[in-house]
């Protein structure tokens, strides 16, 4: 049976907090009676943006994650709220408005924070994945008001059957946010790296200008050098350890992202001068600055 | 229950489909083109690929969220006047901004109105009375400022207090003498340059400029595809600010950051690299310019003992040598565009105390390499659509239902167009004119305290280059001096500079008599003896066009992918007792006899049918077709001649674009820039004469030269307060539009932060900064110098580097916390920390870019001043 998904590019959001206008401008004085009370002026965020800097000046970056309700499959919503909480046949995860009222305790049950509470209708409140307008016929964008609104287009949604969803995973590299959880969210994210991953980064200056072409490569420092490269560089190298492979560009800078945790080793061949370097990447970025030959 | 109707309206950030229930929006969204009827978009072939624009329409923040600016408890919901204000007697004038209000009837209310402008009319003729509107306050070209209120104003009679460039300043005051382009203050034409762009452009420098997060003006986020397609294209993109800018985050290979101020001790030292290495275009500087080898040898220090080396401007800026020199090298290597400003021209560093000399050094650079050929130009990406400029629809700057001609664009065409002078009357201005009294915006505070004001230039001076220098004085030769002051619109006191002056002068004894006509109660409207409340142009009609003000930047519809003409339909009835501002005069024209002149017998609605028949629209359908359908997209004209910007310089023809100038008396045989010399003046012949004459100009010399920033990081001040606060436009809301009045903007993360109840402004500083200072992220902290103390919330990472700190200009709340104007302000009003002095002795622009400051946590303190 066809399913609602949202995927989001977190590489494409610069923050301009377009869908978490439209949302207000749904939710915020409209009650849509058997999907939600009015959201109250100020105070939720039923799409929450996150923002995550990453790296130090002048090698720098931010990732910026918007963060409505996962609607998961194992939602932990669902199963704290003992029928207050259920799942439509489409996937979208909805909260009883009855079964619901005074059922504080269903905010703290998501473990992505992504449920509010109204004091003045006493009830929990969430992201509907505008199921009151998928559900209108006469509402022709048939999208959400974030996805219909977001002018980089980095929101989407797809109603498909999962299998095409798999495929689509699969093809495009999505990812749940927080996995480790198992709710099986039916948002997923591209790029999630740019928010949950880091990267290294340097500029290489050969007699204090900056090096274009220089190749850098990153190795795991546990793997196995299988060569040891020789004046050709380390492109022709056979080195098994080599995770990835830079060339600089004019101004001498490259960048490694989506790295892990864990301890690695930097090597820079910049036209026969060589720089080698061990970098440990413990939950933040690195900038190493000018590598200088 | 009513049925859901869908109508349509518009505003600064985009045209929007509105859903009506009951006499209340339920939703407003971007609008979605109907295939079935709506015309096809146009296509652009290059490098293999065809790029075509998605069949919609964007938005801005303040747009999606417009809803909760209509429905605002902060909405002024019927007249109201000062509670200890007796018009016949005790004024209380020293009570201004501290005493509250008390609800009258519009009847009571205009009849004071109309008292109070009739006695000063007689006793001091109506150049007694000062009328002033904001910048962008409503969206619609019937209710627009130039139309509307001149045409009341207009016949009432009064003082305008012209605006400055505010938002072209470097580019006006200077690049203006370098290039001419007065019709557009200075900045370039942009036509075409988007597909030039697609086909040859191999880098974009973007310097000062952030078309994801502060350039799209008028366009919604209209460009953000562009800039996809030029990234999947694999041009590079570097970007140049101070502060680490939206789209720099989003698509820059490389940032390189100057100090505040700094922006041209770069642009020297790349023009440096090229004249050494000999990597610029010669024979088109050869050919194209004067005074280039004067020129050349100030930036090779001939003149001033300072060569302007990539090293020196690594001790003046702070950005690596290396990398200042490996960017003119590519720079010299590849086809670039210089996106100087958003806007092509604009940009932070403009309004800046150095922002004559940046934007002479971005026309100087992009000038050695080529201005005009192809892939090589200034371009900032955010217009230049190929959009069909034959199809005439005027912006909102083009006079309106005024056709005041000397205070709007409405001479080009459409004043001819509009009234016919048998049936239908403009009203133009007597007053208001070169010749008569008008005072300048950013001066009000001076001229109603001090009484005596001179300056050079009649607010935007597009007529001719020569228009801006020349000399003024308040009060004008045998004119009265104000008496009384009717604020339009949006405050002042977010956006002006030195603002704790214009709350100071509200308590001047000379003030007789001061109206707000305001649709919220925030900013400086609580210093007002009478208020009047205005609606928002979702409820009244109104007719416009997608990123079209056009007056001083004509043709700026190609902001947006498409020409979409909308009907601004009347969503609802008036909130509260609010009325239109077409409603509010003619009310007051009526008591003032002038009722029949003003109105003609038409309403809003009218004016609007008027309007649209002086178009091009009635080729396509009647006005009730149009009504009826709500908004119409202007076909593409795929036979169109491509004729891109400056081509035509660059290849010494006759201009083909359809720019507004240079005028047929600016140019030989249709040839040449409107300068002097028809050519890049390296030193201006306009300044030369201008010195000739005695007025010599420090910070505006003829010729581009390295002059240190009057207020950036080497001045005496910075000593004192070593912090350079930068403080663009704002991300989210547009001048005041969409900040505070509650709206859900407050929510934003990046916009607002709430501590304690109330919602404060932020500064970005970088944790160095912030460690040295004890503040952590979310701290309230106080921001002052000599000129104030503003109260916002800290928020620390790495997008400014140590001794720079970014915040944004234009708040709509101010929330003194003591005397109004002489303590600490939480509203969030910037703009009380950076200096009112002109940009230079005779450029009378402002330059709030340049502010040094100190931040320190905030000890609850409201640090009243004398």
């Amino acid at each position: 049976m066809k399913q609602w998904y949202k995927v989001i590019d977190v590489a494409l959001c610069h923050d301009c907090n377009d869908c978490f206008m439209a949302d207000k401008d749904e939710f915020v004085g409209n009650d849509w009676p058997g999907y939600t009370a009015a959201q109250p002026r100020h105070g939720h965020r039923w799409v929450d943006i996150r923002r995550h800097e990453r790296g130090t000046y002048a090698r720098n970056d931010a990732a910026y994650l918007p963060v409505p309700c996962q609607h998961c499959q194992n939602a932990p919503c669902e199963e704290a709220g003992k029928g207050a909480v259920y799942r439509r046949p489409d996937g979208i995860v909805m909260i009883d408005l009855e079964k619901a009222k005074g059922r504080k305790d269903l905010v703290d049950s998501c473990p992505y924070g992504a449920i509010w509470w109204n004091e003045e209708a006493d009830l929990p409140q969430k992201c509907i994945f505008c199921a009151h307008l998928l559900d209108d016929p006469s509402w022709k964008p048939h999208t959400t008001r974030c996805a219909h609104i977001c002018p980089n287009e980095l929101m989407k949604t797809y109603f498909v059957e999962p299998e095409e969803m798999e495929k689509m995973i699969a093809e495009e590299g999505l990812e749940a946010y927080l996995p480790e959880l198992g709710t099986r969210p039916t948002t997923l994210y591209k790029n999630l790296y740019r928010y949950t991953k880091n990267f290294i980064s340097a500029g290489v200056l050969v007699d204090g200008d900056c090096f274009e072409g220089a190749t850098v490569t990153l190795h795991s420092k546990e793997g196995g050098i299988a060569c040891t490269p020789s004046g050709a560089g380390v492109a022709n190298c056979q080195d098994t350890s080599v995770l990835a492979t830079r060339t600089t560009n004019f101004f001498g800078d490259f960048k490694f992202d989506g790295l892990n945790d864990g301890q690695y080793r930097l090597e820079v061949d910049a036209g026969g001068r060589k720089y080698s370097t061990e970098v440990t990447v413990k939950g933040e970025s690195v900038n190493l600055g000018f590598i200088k030959l | 229950m009513g049925e859901v109707v869908r109508m349509t309206n518009s505003s600064t950030g985009g045209p929007v489909f509105v859903y009506v229930k009951d006499g209340k929006i339920i939703r407003m969204t971007p609008m979605d083109f109907d295939d079935s009827v709506d015309a096809p978009s146009w296509k652009i072939e290059a490098r293999g690929k065809t790029f075509t624009p998605p069949r919609k329409t964007t938005v801005m923040p303040f747009t999606a969220g417009f809803k909760s600016m209509i429905y605002s408890d902060r909405r002024n919901m019927y007249p109201m006047i000062r509670e200890d204000f007796d018009p016949n007697g005790e004024r209380n004038i020293q009570n201004r901004g501290r005493s509250g209000y008390r609800r009258i009837s519009w009847d009571e209310a205009t009849d004071i109105l109309v008292s109070e402008i009739n006695r000063i009319k007689r006793s001091d003729g109506p150049a007694a009375i000062c009328a002033e509107p904001s910048s962008h306050h409503m969206w619609g070209n019937v209710g627009y400022r130039h139309s509307t209120f001149f045409r009341f104003m207009n016949m009432m009679g009064f003082t305008y207090a012209d605006h400055n460039p505010d938002s072209w300043e470097g580019w006006h005051w200077g690049g203006m003498h370098m290039w001419g382009f007065s019709w557009r203050l200075g900045n370039p034409e942009q036509y075409d340059l988007l597909e030039d762009t697609l086909k040859h452009s191999e880098m974009i420098v973007f310097w000062s400029s952030d078309p994801d997060g502060t350039g799209n003006f008028y366009g919604g986020y209209e460009s953000s595809i562009r800039r996809k397609w030029m990234k999947d294209l694999g041009i590079k993109m570097v970007f140049i600010d101070p502060y680490y800018n939206h789209t720099a985050n989003l698509l820059g290979d490389k940032w390189l950051s100057p100090k505040i101020g700094t922006d041209h001790a770069l642009s020297f030292a790349i023009a440096y690299t090229w004249l050494t290495e000999g990597t610029y275009d010669k024979e088109y500087v050869a050919t194209h310019t004067i005074g280039f080898d004067e020129w050349a040898d100030h930036v090779l220090g001939k003149d001033d003992g300072i060569p302007k080396t990539c090293e020196w401007a690594e001790g003046e800026s702070g950005v690596p040598a290396c990398e200042i020199r490996a960017l003119a090298r590519e720079w010299a290597k590849r086809k670039t565009m210089l996106a100087a400003g958003g806007l092509g021209g604009w940009g932070g560093a403009c309004r800046a105390s150095h922002g004559i000399e940046f934007a002479r050094g971005m026309i100087a650079l992009a000038t050695m390499q080529g201005m005009g050929k192809p892939g090589s130009n200034i371009y900032s990406t955010t217009q230049g659509a190929p959009l069909d400029p034959d199809f005439y629809f005027p912006g909102y700057a083009e006079g309106g239902i005024s056709g005041d001609c000397e205070n709007s664009a409405a001479g080009f065409k459409f004043a001819w167009r509009m009234f016919d002078g048998k049936t239908t009357f403009p009203s133009p201005s007597n007053i208001n004119t070169s010749a008569g009294q008008h005072i300048p915006r950013l001066k009000i505070p001076e001229c109603i305290m001090d009484g005596h004001f001179e300056w050079h230039g009649k607010g935007f001076c597009g007529g001719d280059i020569q228009h801006q220098l020349h000399p003024y004085t308040y009060p004008a030769p045998g004119y009265p001096r104000i008496k009384m002051y009717w604020k339009y619109g949006g405050p002042h006191i977010g956006t002006m500079t030195a603002t704790n002056r214009y709350a100071r002068m509200y308590t001047h004894p000379s003030l007789e008599f001061v109206v707000s006509q305001s649709i919220w109660f925030e900013g400086e409207v609580p210093f007002a003896d009478l208020i009047l409340p205005a609606c928002t142009n979702f409820e009244r009609w109104d007719i416009s066009e997608f990123g079209s003000c056009s007056g001083y930047i004509p043709d700026t519809y190609q902001l947006a992918n498409h020409r979409v003409i909308s009907f601004q339909m009347k969503c609802i009835e008036p909130v509260g007792e609010s009325k239109s501002d077409y409603d509010i005069y003619a009310m007051v024209a009526e008591k003032l006899g002038i009722g029949p002149q003003f109105t003609e017998g038409k309403t809003d609605l009218d004016w609007v049918r008027q309007y649209y028949n002086a178009t091009d629209m009635p080729k396509y359908m009647t006005f009730d077709e149009f009504a009826k359908k709500g908004y119409f997209v202007v076909p593409d004209n795929p036979d169109r001649k491509k004729t891109p910007a400056l081509r035509w310089f660059a290849e010494d023809r006759v201009r083909d674009t359809p720019d507004w100038g240079p005028r047929l008396n600016n140019s030989v045989g249709g040839k040449g820039l409107q300068t002097p010399s028809g050519k890049i003046e390296f030193v201006s012949k306009t300044l030369t004469n201008f010195e000739q004459q005695g007025y010599i100009d420090e910070y505006r010399p003829a010729m581009h030269r390295w002059i240190p920033a009057w207020e950036g990081p080497r001045c005496e001040l910075a000593k004192k307060y070593p912090l350079g606060m930068l403080s663009p436009h704002p991300r989210f809301s547009f001048h005041t539009m969409g900040d505070g009045k509650d709206t859900f903007m407050n929510d934003i993360k990046d916009h607002r932060v709430l501590v304690d109840g109330h919602y404060y402004w932020i500064i970005r500083m970088n944790h160095v900064d912030a460690a040295a200072r004890g503040i952590k992220e979310g701290d309230l902290v106080r921001v002052f110098n000599d000129r104030g103390s503003v109260v916002v919330a800290a928020q620390v990472g790495e997008r400014v580097q140590p001794g720079t700190v970014h915040t944004y200009e234009s708040c709509a709340e101010y929330a003194p916390l003591g005397t109004p104007g002489r303590s600490a302000d939480r509203g969030g009003c910037m703009n009380i920390l950076t200096p009112d002095r002109y940009m230079s002795k005779y450029a009378c622009g402002m330059a709030p870019n340049s502010a040094q400051v100190q931040v320190e946590k905030w000890d609850g303190g409201i640090y009243e001043t004398e």
